[in-house]
């Protein structure tokens, strides 16, 4: 009994503003240095894994760091996949933060990628001027993206819907859309090799910021992550987010819109995962087909748990995935292993990321006597 | 459509529920026994993944298509294991714990089948039905494979067992309330950790028919959410292993749709026939999430109906 006395929380009235961000900084420093040393401790797996292979780990990590961050041409192949990545993984952060896993991204990318492609069909024909296509294919991603998690949404508020397992079924069905229309109506037949809808032609694509080889999906991404984050974290609707995922029911008796609010961040969500796909066609495929679904969607939600859904966090770590995901041809070529070896290191990091979770809260160092009650 | 059409059809559909039902009939059962026991592993593709790869490899290497279906169960349970321990942990979620098995398995097995995407493995057998009908059509519909035969038989002695031994009883008491069963000094970790396993095994063995009977070959393509879709069978058939098996049957119906309709001539929408069993999927959980039905046959641990 006298253990509980003791614990008793030191006041903090008194406490100067150092404590105060020595607490902080302490607190922060457990979301840090935890995942890090998940993703320290799944290197060490995936090195052993190698090792029984008979292959060199030095040489593995040594051909990520050539392939994804060595060279200047190699940087800006790494910024260039990151971009979709930030966007899909903001399109699982954001419903987390209200306490929804939805791993459905793949399925709005495609899905929005499709649509913007085939809005620019007309309007390339009709000659319209490039900016005003571009900005209408981009509108029109965004909101069949919208749609098509907004969907997950409403049904996991109004039926109780497992988000979940909805999202990825709808993630199949947005695939089975694309490849209908894409192998059907809305075919290229001047193009015999793969069926993709019409390309939209040079002029219509966008442009890559101005010294570089990066296109502006990664000023999007940066942007939409910084957007996402203050509001979250500095808005009364991001508030409203938090009270609502961290427990449904005392946001309900406070009067709280929750249904609406659940839709809502889905919606935004979906309509990330879709400007990524808007940015897949109008940037780097020129047309829609089967190659929008190259798994962004997928590796976005381990990018968003190792980021433990903070969209500023999702930034840097899209960019180490979009690093390791750009070397994996590399990889292929030179140490002769199969290409899913990049998939086995993404599966092998986020079960080591989840298992670290039970980590939070065991390690003293972390911990601020009258904080206990972290959130 | 003429008649005989619709018979071609009709016949195609009974075939395509006998032949395609098989991996969902195990990975739903499979799911029943971990979730009854208040776990959810959603990584259940992944493992019918990594089934079909390991059963096509030993399959080839053995020559023995039941050993290869054996070496699948056991890939699968090792998959299973890992999830019900990693979820032993505190404050780890099973349903993410999930997402994450089914990249890593379905990984793994991409990683390890690479070389087996060329060579045919011996298959599994068939046992012909039809031997009273002179149809070819009805004949061909009715060549079942064993895996079909073992899958109801556990099936029925999992719906059995829930209700009539000891061991079901502690499932059950695990999956509906925790508290209670370690009153009875029972060992909640342990008995979601067997049945986790025990749960893989059985998808596992659903991925070896995929890839050692129907389609029958090794490819990365192979499963397109057959896993996934039993885990919401799961719900569909409100946690019983009987209801689980005519739901299989169910889909894979739904599954041979595209390819019956094909077989008349009728290709337009190919793709959107392909999607009906992920539509019917949806639609059945729109329908019964919410159910009074489901509400009362939902094991009270479980995290997915909350």
């Amino acid at each position: 009994m006298a253990q509980i006395a003791e614990e008793l929380p030191t006041p903090l009235v008194s406490a100067s503003h150092w404590a105060d961000l020595s607490v902080r900084v302490r607190r922060g420093a457990e979301y840090i240095v935890i995942p890090l040393l998940a993703l320290a401790i799944s290197a060490l797996l995936f090195s052993l894994l190698l090792l029984a292979l008979g292959k060199s780990p030095a040489e593995f990590f040594a051909l990520v760091e050539r392939g994804g961050f060595g060279t200047a041409f190699s940087i800006q192949n790494t910024l260039q996949r990151s971009s979709p990545l930030i966007l899909t993984a903001l399109c699982v952060a954001l419903p987390a933060r209200i306490g929804l896993v939805i791993i459905g991204g793949e399925g709005a990318l495609v899905l929005g990628g499709f649509a913007s492609a085939v809005v620019a069909i007309p309007l390339v024909l009709g000659k319209a001027p490039p900016l005003l296509t571009l900005c209408i294919m981009a509108s029109i991603g965004m909101i069949v993206g919208a749609i098509w998690i907004g969907i997950v949404g409403y049904l996991r508020y109004a039926r109780g819907v497992n988000e979940t397992i909805s999202s990825l079924l709808m993630t199949y069905i947005g695939i089975a859309i694309m490849n209908f229309f894409v192998e059907g109506s809305l075919r290229d037949l001047t193009n015999p090799n793969k069926p993709s809808t019409m390309p939209i032609g040079d002029a219509y694509m966008v442009g890559n910021i101005p010294g570089t080889e990066v296109h502006w999906g990664l000023v999007a991404g940066i942007v939409l992550a910084v957007v996402l984050y203050v509001l979250l974290s500095r808005t009364t609707f991001g508030f409203a987010v938090r009270v609502a995922g961290g427990n449904p029911r005392a946001a309900l008796a406070q009067g709280l819109p929750v249904g609406k609010l659940i839709v809502i961040c889905c919606a935004i969500a979906g309509a990330c995962a879709g400007l990524a796909g808007f940015f897949e066609v109008a940037a780097i495929q020129g047309r829609a087909n089967a190659s929008l679904a190259a798994g962004y969607g997928y590796t976005g939600i381990l990018v968003a748990f190792l980021a433990r859904h903070n969209p500023l966090a999702v930034v840097p770590v899209a960019i180490l995935f979009g690093g390791i995901v750009a070397s994996g041809g590399l990889i292929e070529r030179r140490m002769d292993l199969p290409d899913a070896t990049v998939l086995v290191l993404q599966g092998l990091t986020f079960v080591v990321l989840l298992m670290s979770e039970t980590l939070y809260g065991r390690f003293k160092i972390f911990q601020v006597r009258g904080t206990a009650d972290r959130t | 459509m003429t008649e005989s059409a619709f018979a071609t059809v009709l016949i195609a559909l009974i075939g395509g529920a006998l032949r395609v039902s098989t991996p969902f009939m195990f990975v739903a059962l499979g799911e029943c026994l971990t979730e009854k026991s208040g776990r959810v592993n959603l990584g259940l593709e992944g493992t019918l993944v990594l089934g079909a790869m390991t059963g096509y490899a030993i399959s080839y290497n053995s020559g023995s298509p039941w050993l290869g279906v054996l070496a699948a169960g056991c890939a699968g349970s090792v998959l299973g294991a890992m999830h019900g321990y990693i979820c032993k942990l505190p404050r780890v979620n099973d349903i993410a714990v999930g997402i994450a098995m089914m990249l890593f398995g379905t990984g793994v097995a991409f990683f390890f089948g690479k070389p087996y995407i060329q060579p045919s493995a011996p298959q599994l057998g068939a046992i012909s039905l039809g031997a009273w009908t002179g149809n070819k059509e009805i004949q061909a519909a009715l060549q079942i494979n064993p895996l079909l035969i073992i899958g109801i038989i556990v099936g029925l002695l999992m719906a059995w067992a829930f209700a009539n031994t000891k061991w079901g009883l502690i499932v059950r008491m695990t999956g509906d309330s925790a508290p209670s069963a370690r009153a009875m000094g029972v060992s909640v970790d342990l008995v979601r950790f067997l049945c986790t396993t025990a749960g893989g095994f059985l998808a596992g063995i659903g991925g070896a028919f995929l890839s050692l009977y129907y389609p029958g070959a090794w490819s990365q393509g192979l499963s397109s959410g057959q896993g996934l879709m039993a885990v919401a069978l799961v719900i569909f058939a409100r946690w019983s292993p009987v209801r689980c098996i005519v739901a299989a049957l169910l889909f894979g119906a739904a599954g041979a749709i595209g390819p019956a309709l094909q077989s008349v001539g009728i290709t337009q929408g190919y793709y959107f026939f392909n999607a009906a069993p992920y539509i019917l999927t949806l639609l059945i959980m729109i329908a019964s999430a919410g159910s009074k039905h489901a509400a009362r046959d939902v094991p009270g641990e479980l995290s997915i109906t909350k």
